[in-house]
């Protein structure tokens, strides 16, 4: 019987393959969607796992000279001592204008560093042989391309971000003339036991502990809870489509139920069959939703992993594996959406009168009363939005407020349109127009969900563009603002530092020292500069708030600046003492914004920093100010005298592109999705309009039968539809706003540590309702088209039937 | 000895994978550039006790059978690898020479091995011919200067010392006898199209030493041998593996003998009859025949662990058998390397190693 | 007796506006007999139609079914003995539009388990659908599908036909064929025949008949 009463329920999408095809897309664009920011998760998940099972105990020691470079026998000692120790070498390689991280290994020492560079792809006689080969992203392989003369071969890997060239040791060496001297030298502590330790071995060198997964899962986890969040924003878009699919599909199925229960068929049969029937869709669609979803994770993957360690030094694979934590949630999420879109269906089926009318109706009943009802709820979730920054604080929250402002303004929606259209009747003359205005009311609860989607979607793109550009117009002047030097100088050790600065003070303008040293800033682990009373400072550097004599202070050496991520994490007031390890505090007399850097910072005077960190300042860097017209002289001049590494002179300019490369890189994927999103919300409308074209003839012949062409009617449907994506897009105006404000003054001061402005950009918002509009036209065009074509007699069986 | 072609694969191991098929790992390419062994060489020591960055490979090569105080048998082998990637030297990171080192410790119920990787020129690996001093990382194989005599061999007295993740040893090492040279005179041939090496040894070590144990201490004595291999291309095209034995006999005498397994099934055979005074007669294919017995299953594929040794000429007819049938080395390049005893018209103790057993795609992709 | 009725009840609406429709009626319908139930409209025809195939539950009375009393079953109870007894021709129990024409014919039998090929031909031939076979509803003329949907009631073999205006959105000619088919299937099939029907001449066609006026029989 079961077997029955399913193939009869089935056929009905035999004969309407279009809305299974809505059905089907729809839940596998949202599993897709979902899937894939689940697979990107996920790899990073495992690659940060992946990396401390490597490393043993999840901790890497990593040893520096304070004087900056060390010499590599240092690190060949330490391998005959049995340290499990690779050398590493980092600079900068200037090629014209561009500028690309340099990074040299060891690969037969590369046991612990391995993890960090990407794997030993690659690696072979070739690498380790002279001219060796550059390993780089391919992106970056074309960058390089026009300089391939003076460089050797260079190889494309998937694994390395952009930006960044790998190479030997060997091949670093002789690219940054760096002789013997290395950088750094990376220890697995874990991987032998019983030796000396390495502070009997190597005295003189600073030891940093990274306890490594940690440290990164907490500093990623607020990059992952934002991914997931733009993920589940994604599937409740694609859920829309489907919710609405399964509704229509119930309500033109309704007779064919309502019969199976004359004929004798028990509730709980046609339960069951509703139920099995959205469970082979949702493992259908899941299925190529998850494909789908592998398909956009190892799209968006390369760009992620750049993400993760241009912003937390997180190293993730680029290359996704089928893992079952998230193959296995996509089906989950298929599942779960489909039963729950079926939710509503299945409850109404089972509690179908058996004698009501056979009429198909409306899909959802449209009444002022459900209107009011709707209304009353969205209000109700706006005060929770505006409740929740006052109960709680952190990502979540801040989350749930995004949640509740969206969900609450995709449900008010409806009224809200139908307030709008009805104000709008009670304006307009004339019979078409009234009619028009009237027909688009009570289309609305068929276009509800398409809609509400559409406005998510719009939403979302409005928010999320506002922040990322409200976010590159602030860092970009505050890269201005902080970049203030024509030129970065950096030297090799302290004796060059000096002759550096001497050759300097008699031919620029001012010569800024940039010393630091390693610190703790109000108890969090950070870095502390020195600077001398200079105006560049005053005019230019980026504070958020400070006393009026706060540079007085510094220079007196009475007092500090801290980065605004410390001032925030700590709670500092201006005028309390901030403390600066080993017991010194200084007061705080103003707090800068340091957008990119994940650490504390803190600013003191320079004489104030030499006393306070007298062993371990590194003092090898300037900044220099010369006029920008003899910056190059003066660079070629600085070269010519002085035995500087490869990066030791960078201009300006490739500072800053080297900065803004890493934060595009840091909102691709936000980009990436939001487009995605809208294309699924534009699928919605046309789905919506497709499905409700084949309802509409009962309305539409009558209209016919009055006079108005079939050509008139199709444009009255395209007008329909433009209308209604301009009033969602007015809708969506404010909601996006106010989740960008959410996102810039909430989430990101919880995730990244620092608030931004709010900008606006009116062309972008005028963009995108060119967009909505364009979406909304593409999606009625068929129906219309369908509507123009179809013959006379098609209206006037309506008049025949009896439905 | 054949014991070639290790240090090509560790580096194939680190490239791009499997590319090479043809003869036993790699070793079948021409070696362009770099020096060819020629008849009748001349050493000249110490200095050929270091290393000779024009050809290709070379190896410091020491195995030891040992007993331990209550008469259980152990085996040790320390080996350094040298691979040069070009035939010449450099300076500092620029050096193309590469080392490998390899340790094993067996007993009766388990083996052990640990690999290490570096680079030369850097003073992390490598070898100093006076004194004369192997090491990568915190291995070494060094000569005991107190221990020499005037005049003696700078081979004759040696410290060796290696750690794993779960054992290390510690051994002195002490000539009774002279330094031996297989072939013509150190120059042995390796196949009938004339591959060879120059190959000599100190079989004579009388060792005493302490093994690190996960159970404890273990202070053993027993006999060591050491091998000096070099050359640049010693496989030919269709060698597939070899089995190489080094016997320490009771009578005093030693056997160096290697078959090279070919494609065609047949083998290329070399003896070497070393007397108890350090007298060395060479003999040529065919002179030795070895049997496989019986096969064990290790690290999944069948390798023989009993052999037939036979060599006529000195009346000998010996079973070879494995102390311990899973001496299994699994390092980026995996092989079998183990003590093992002597039974049958002579007795005693030596060291068998076995290569090309892997099967099918396991041989490509055993390395990581 | 095939059915017993005793004295049935029913009325719609809640509280003051509260309608009676049918107030105590009560009949009987022998095995293979038929009765044309009369009357204006609204004086309950079709409530008594669908408290008696079970549609519908009275507020008081009786209805034995093959002696059974089945007023008091629950819904399963209930499917279950439209399923098996009752065939219905209503209105507003059209076909399935996604089922083509044997589709819809066979659908009771295969929900009852009672498919059989060889009675759905030989309905499909008698009531003129043979050529229509994979046709859908839509594709039809209103007397052909109320063809297939007397076919379709007597698919199971039911022990009781009932019939609600079964012609009434038909012409005259259309309406006799139908109403001779159905009469002569149910005279075949041994099938009783309930038929609510405005129509005095399509009343006269069966055997008994009784009318109905504000809720009563007369």
């Amino acid at each position: 019987m079961i077997g029955t009463a399913l193939a009869t329920l089935v056929s009905h999408w035999r004969r309407k393959p279009g809305q299974l095809a809505t059905l089907v897309i729809g839940l596998s664009l949202a599993t897709a969607l979902w899937t894939s920011v689940q697979a990107i998760n996920a790899e990073a998940r495992a690659s940060y796992d992946q990396a401390s099972a490597a490393l043993g105990g999840g901790s890497v020691i990593s040893l520096t000279a304070p004087e900056g470079r060390i010499h590599r026998s240092v690190w060949a000692q330490l391998r005959r001592d049995g340290w499990d120790a690779s050398p590493r070498i980092e600079g900068e390689l200037v090629l014209a204008d561009t500028v690309f991280a340099l990074i040299g290994v060891e690969p037969l020492s590369a046991s612990t560093s391995q993890a960090m560079v990407g794997g030993g792809e690659g690696v072979g006689p070739a690498f380790l042989t002279a001219p060796g080969v550059l390993l780089a992203a391919p992106e970056t392989v074309e960058g390089l391309a026009a300089h391939q003369a003076d460089l050797p071969p260079v190889q494309a890997s998937a694994q390395l971000p952009r930006g960044q060239v790998l190479t030997d040791i060997a091949t670093a060496a002789r690219l940054l003339d760096r002789g013997d001297q290395i950088d750094q030298i990376v220890i697995n502590p874990d991987a032998r036991e019983g030796l000396t330790p390495l502070a009997v071995l190597a005295p003189q060198l600073d030891r940093v502990e990274t306890t490594d997964t940690g440290e990164v899962s907490r500093l990623t986890g607020s990059f992952h809870l934002n991914l997931s969040a733009f993920g589940f924003l994604s599937f409740a878009v694609g859920l829309f489509i489907v919710y609405a699919a399964v509704g229509l599909a119930f309500e033109q199925r309704r007779s064919t139920l309502r019969t199976l229960r004359a004929l004798g068929t028990p509730v709980r049969v046609i339960v069951a069959s509703l139920l099995i029937e959205a469970f082979a869709f949702a493992l259908v669609a899941g299925a190529v939703g998850v494909l789908l979803g592998y398909g956009v994770a190892s799209a968006l993957l390369p760009d992620v992993a750049a993400t993760l360690r241009g912003l937390y030094g997180a190293s993730v694979s680029g290359e996704l594996s089928v893992r079952p934590d998230w193959w296995l949630s996509g089906f989950a999420i298929a599942i779960l959406g489909a039963l729950g879109a079926t939710a509503q269906s299945v409850r109404r089926a089972a509690t179908m009168p058996l004698l009501a009318s056979g009429q198909m109706r409306a899909w959802a009943l449209a009444s002022t009363r459900r209107y009011l009802l709707q209304a009353g709820i969205a209000l109700a979730l706006f005060a929770l939005a505006a409740l929740i920054p006052q109960l709680a604080s952190g990502v979540l929250a801040g989350f749930a407020l995004l949640a509740s402002l969206l969900l609450g303004a995709a449900i008010g929606l409806p009224a809200l349109l139908a307030g709008v259209l009805n104000i709008a009747t009670r304006l307009v003359r004339g019979a078409v127009a009234e009619w028009f205005l009237a027909d688009t009311r009570q289309q609305l609860p068929g276009l509800s969900m398409a809609l509400m989607a559409l406005m998510l979607a719009l939403a979302a793109n409005i928010g999320v563009g506002t922040m990322v550009s409200s976010f590159r117009l602030t860092f970009e002047g505050w890269l201005d603002q902080r970049l203030a030097a024509e030129l970065y100088v950096t030297t090799r050790d302290d004796a060059q530092s000096d002759a550096v600065r001497d050759f300097l003070e008699a031919r620029a303008d001012a010569v800024l020292p940039i010393w630091s040293a390693d610190s703790d800033i109000a108890g969090q682990p950070g870095e502390v500069f020195g600077v001398v009373d200079h105006a560049t400072y005053r005019e230019n550097w980026p504070l958020i708030t400070a006393r009026p004599d706060a540079w007085d202070q510094i220079a007196a050496g009475e007092g500090v600046l801290v980065n605004e991520q410390s001032w925030r994490r700590a709670g500092l007031a201006l005028g309390e003492p901030v403390s600066l390890g080993e017991g010194a505090t200084l007061p705080l007399v103003g707090v800068y914004s340091d957008y990119g850097n994940p650490n504390a910072q803190a600013i003191l005077g320079l004489d104030g920093l030499v006393d306070r960190y007298a062993g371990t300042v590194s003092r090898l860097r300037y900044g220099v100010r010369v006029d920008p017209d003899e910056a190059q002289a003066l660079t070629e001049a600085l070269r010519a005298q002085f035995d500087l590494p490869a990066d030791g002179v960078i201009d300006q300019a490739s500072v800053k592109a080297f900065s803004l490369s890493v934060f595009e890189r840091t909102f691709a994927v936000t980009g990436a999705l939001n487009v995605l999103t809208l294309s699924v919300a534009a699928f919605a409308m046309f789905a919506s309009l497709t499905t409700l074209a084949s309802m509409r003839l009962p309305q539409l012949a009558p209209v016919w039968a009055l006079g108005l062409t079939a050509a008139h009617l199709a444009r009255l449907e395209l007008l329909r539809a433009g209308v209604l994506a301009v009033l969602t897009w007015l809708a969506a105006l404010p909601v996006g706003l106010v989740l960008a404000w959410a996102l810039l003054a909430v989430v990101n001061v919880e995730a990244f540590g620092w608030r931004l402005p709010l900008h606006l950009f009116p062309m972008d918002w005028l963009r995108l309702a060119a967009l909505a509009i364009l979406a909304a036209l593409i999606a009625a065009l068929l129906p219309a088209r369908a509507l123009v074509r179809k013959p006379p007699r098609e209206f006037l069986q309506i008049f025949a039937q009896e439905r | 000895m054949v014991r070639v072609g290790l240090l090509l694969v560790c580096l194939w191991s680190l490239c791009v994978g499997p590319a090479h098929t043809q003869g036993f790992a790699g070793l079948g390419t021409s070696a362009d550039g770099f020096a060819a062994p020629t008849p009748d060489p001349v050493f000249v020591f110490p200095a050929d006790h270091g290393p000779h960055p024009a050809y290709r490979i070379e190896w410091w090569y020491l195995t030891a059978v040992l007993e331990g105080e209550d008469g259980t048998p152990y085996g040790v082998q320390w080996t350094l690898f040298r691979n040069a990637l070009e035939p010449h030297d450099g300076e500092g990171w620029q050096t193309p020479q590469l080392w490998m080192g390899h340790a094993g410790l067996t007993t009766p119920e388990t083996h052990y091995a640990d690999e290490r990787l570096a680079r030369g020129g850097v003073g992390v690996a490598g070898v100093e011919a006076a004194p004369f001093s192997a090491f990568i990382d915190e291995w070494s194989l060094e000569s005991a200067p107190e221990r020499l005599s005037e005049g003696e061999d700078a081979l004759s007295a040696l410290n060796v010392r290696a750690r794993g993740d779960a054992f290390a040893y510690a051994l002195e090492l002490n000539a009774t006898g002279p330094l031996v040279f297989h072939g013509a005179d150190g120059f042995s041939v390796k196949s009938a199209e004339g591959q060879a090496s120059y190959y000599y040894s100190q079989p004579f070590y009388e060792v005493e030493g302490v093994l690190e144990l996960p159970s404890g201490p273990v202070t053993v004595s027993g006999q060591a041998w050491l091998d000096r291999e070099y050359s640049s291309q010693p496989l030919s095209e269709n060698q597939l593996g070899w089995d190489w034995v080094s016997l320490h006999l009771d009578s005093g005498a030693k056997l160096m003998g290697f078959q090279l397994r070919q494609t065609d099934g047949e083998v290329y055979t070399s003896a070497s009859w070393i007397t108890e005074q350090g007298v060395l007669t060479a003999f040529e294919d065919g002179a030795l025949t070895m049997t496989a017995l019986e096969t064990a299953r290790v690290a999944g594929r069948a390798v023989p662990v009993r052999w037939r040794v036979q060599l006529p000429a000195r009346d000998l007819d010996v079973e070879v058998e494995a102390i311990n049938a899973q001496s299994w080395m699994d390092t980026r390049f995996a092989y079998w390397e183990g003590p093992v005893r002597i039974r049958g018209s002579h007795g005693g103790r030596g060291y068998l190693e076995m290569t090309g057993y892997e099967t099918d795609a396991s041989s490509e992709t055993a390395a990581p | 007796m095939l059915i017993e009725v005793d004295g049935l009840e029913k009325a719609y609406g809640q509280g003051a506006e509260r309608q009676p429709v049918l107030r105590g009626v009560s009949l009987g319908l022998e095995p293979g007999a038929s009765l044309a139930v009369t009357g204006e409209s609204g004086s309950g025809k079709s409530t008594l139609l669908h408290l008696i195939g079970l549609l519908d539950t009275p507020d008081a009375g009786e209805i034995r079914l093959k002696g059974e009393t089945v007023t008091g079953l629950d819904d399963a109870g209930r499917a279950l003995r439209r399923r098996h007894q009752v065939g219905l021709v209503f209105q507003q129990f059209n076909l399935v539009p996604s089922l083509t024409v044997e589709g819809n014919l066979a659908l009771q039998a295969r929900l009852a388990g009672q498919h059989d090929a060889e009675w759905i031909d030989t309905l499909a031939d008698r009531l003129g659908l043979a050529a229509f076979r994979q046709r859908y509803p839509e594709q039809l003329s209103g007397g052909q599908q109320q063809r297939v949907a007397v076919g379709r009631a007597l698919a199971a073999r039911p022990a009781l036909l009932l019939a609600d205006e079964p012609t009434g959105n038909l012409d005259e000619e259309t309406s006799d064929q139908v109403l001779d088919l159905m009469l002569e299937l149910c005279a075949d099939a041994g099938a009783g025949l309930i038929m609510a029907t405005h129509s005095r001449i399509a009343a006269d066609r069966l055997s008994r008949r009784v009318h109905l006026t504000g809720g009563r029989l007369s």
